[in-house]
């Protein structure tokens, strides 16, 4: 049985935490990710989970405190945005490094300086090669769905990585929308109890985390580790494919959308995937050939997949909302740049920088954007790579 | 109905996002698709702002501002004076204005066109009546709800109970049950 509720993104990401009860929960608030900590501290003081919520003084110490509960034994979750994530940078590595499977939920904020608290991608972009594993989620719905995933993906046997869970800053983490609940007892069922591996508190059989390792071993160990994440995505898979049995909702490595007719085709992370479909689903009505597709596993990044995906497209706009300072291109473009790189006939690939610090990304900007790979393919020729849109120039 | 897209305009402190979020979560009723989100400028107290809803039969993926909106609800009638409420709108848009002031009056000043509908309540007044606040987003929805037809009052009262029993005492939710609905009773067309 399913419950239908109007809720904000927060609320439903606070409600799936709430069904999971970790074992422990550290956070310090930071706009927009605060309402959702708020939501579950609220559980916990009200004693509707046993989670035992502790609140510090800062996000580096929030990530500490949950790297050592995780490697005591714990299931642990946390959640952060924008400078919160900064902060933690040290930890992250530490985190991944050591294996810990916790999961965090990274609700998307422009980073300082200047200050802004609203969305766009770079503070989760800024940790892409942190070793975390990134779920991205258009709406509400797919972020509370990911959140659940999330502790499986984290926790399986094969992998043990922290993952992270990504939605848009207010535009979904404080927006009301229709969402399914799913009933607490398949949520439960579904994670299943915490199995907890080489775990600290286990005194009898005393572990080591985190040791000196010199020249004499170091990359070998991150050799090894790399090898790990080429695991993931069979993982996601079939996390994927339990989840659809209790839910009805299919999930993939990303979501694909008319794309396999598509002359031309928009890549983009998140809610403003959303708005594109609607204008997709507009210029397939005047009988153009236009598709989309939208990463949902973003570290590791599926390289085979989605340039399989790609390929047979003319001319492709990559949308990044984050940008990267000193000429280079936006995060995401680079990726799908790679991930087409080893095939020989390949389409012209444009990167269009939109909605930074909660700029509004409007139907007008998806077809302006999808105009100009129109006359990319009548040309055969691209006047500039990269470009910014819905700025004031 | 396919899709319904309103614009609420109102000032900070008058309980506008309020009324949206009551709104959508009453037109859920039926297996309806809900938005409600508001435009989030620097959070003050009497600075004008907007919210949206959209409700649909299908799924809602966009997620951007109301560009076009199908209703625009003016909460506060002073703000009619400053900025453009019927910007983006089409030649069948309604107007639902809070205000003592004629309807020919109002038609006039915003420079309505014929074929746009124009409905007029009072509903700071109502609130006052009722709840001895100006607040006027309960008499709002309730006229919204009369003029969009989404939803029955009695699903709708049922919701205002639900989102008020949270904060509120149980006189002030009886105030805002009575506001809804003569706020549906009231508005009128001009």
């Amino acid at each position: 049985m399913t419950k239908v509720v109007a809720v904000t993104g927060n609320e439903a990401v606070a409600n799936a935490f709430r069904q999971i009860e970790p074992d422990v929960c550290a956070a310090y608030p930071i706009t927009p990710q605060t309402e959702l900590m708020q939501r579950f501290a609220s559980f916990v003081s009200d004693g509707k989970v046993k989670t035992e919520l502790i609140l510090v003084e800062s996000e580096h110490s929030a990530l500490s405190a949950c790297v050592g509960a995780a490697a005591a034994g714990g299931r642990v979750a946390t959640a952060t945005s924008s400078q919160g994530l900064a902060l933690m940078w040290e930890i992250l590595f530490i985190t991944s490094g050591m294996r810990l499977p916790v999961v965090m939920a990274v609700v998307n904020r422009a980073l300082s300086a200047p200050i802004n608290i609203h969305c766009d991608h770079s503070d989760a972009m800024g940790a892409r090669d942190s070793g975390w594993i990134q779920l991205w989620s258009e709406n509400a719905q797919e972020a509370y769905d990911n959140a659940i995933q999330a502790f499986r993906i984290a926790e399986h046997m094969d992998i043990r990585l922290p993952v992270m869970v990504c939605y848009d800053g207010f535009i979904i983490s404080h927006s009301i929308e229709r969402i399914e609940y799913l009933d607490d007892d398949i949520v439960k069922n579904f994670v299943g109890e915490y199995k907890p591996l080489y775990p600290l508190l286990d005194i009898e059989n005393p572990k080591s985390y985190g040791p000196l390792i010199l020249t004499d071993l170091y990359m070998e160990v991150r050799r090894a580790h790399a090898e790990v994440y080429k695991k993931v995505p069979q993982v996601v898979l079939k996390v994927a494919e339990e989840f659809e049995k209790i839910s009805g909702r299919k999930y993939g490595l990303f979501e694909t959308y008319r794309l396999e007719d598509a002359e031309i085709g928009l890549v983009v992370l998140n809610s403003a995937a959303g708005t594109a479909k609607d204008v997709v689903d507009e210029y397939r009505d005047k009988g153009i050939k236009v598709g989309l597709i939208k990463p949902r596993l973003f570290r590791p990044f599926p390289y085979g997949e989605i340039g399989d995906a790609l390929k047979h497209l003319k001319a492709v706009c990559v949308l990044d909302r984050a940008d990267a300072f000193g000429g280079s291109f936006g995060p995401l473009y680079l990726d799908i740049a790679t991930s087409l790189y080893p095939y020989s006939i390949k389409p012209a690939l444009i990167n269009r920088i939109y909605g930074l610090g909660g700029r509004d990304f409007m139907p007008e900007h998806v077809a302006y954007v999808i105009e100009e790979l129109k006359k990319i393919v009548e040309t055969g020729k691209v006047e500039s790579f990269k470009e910014y849109i819905g700025v004031r120039e | 109905m396919k899709k319904v897209e309103i614009r609420w305009h109102g000032r900070g402190g008058q309980g506008t996002v309020t009324a949206a979020k009551v709104f959508a979560d009453a037109c859920l009723s039926g297996g309806r698709y809900v938005q409600a989100f508001p435009e989030y400028g620097p959070e003050r107290a009497g600075a004008p702002l907007r919210a949206y809803n959209r409700i649909s039969e299908k799924e809602l993926r966009m997620h951007c501002p109301v560009s076009h909106p199908d209703v625009v609800v003016v909460v506060d009638p002073t703000l009619i004076e400053g900025i453009d409420v019927t910007e983006g709108t089409k030649d069948d848009s309604a107007f639902i204005i809070n205000s003592s002031k004629d309807p020919a009056e109002l038609r006039k000043k915003l420079k309505l066109k014929p074929s746009q509908k124009l409905f007029v309540v009072d509903a700071t007044k109502i609130a006052i009546d009722c709840f001895g606040r100006p607040m006027p987003n309960s008499p709002m929805v309730g006229a919204l709800n009369r003029v969009t037809g989404l939803v029955d009052l009695e699903t709708l009262l049922e919701d205002v109970k639900k989102s008020f029993g949270k904060k509120f005492a149980q006189k002030i939710i009886d105030g805002n049950l009575l506001a809804v609905k003569r706020g549906y009773e009231e508005v009128k067309e001009g």
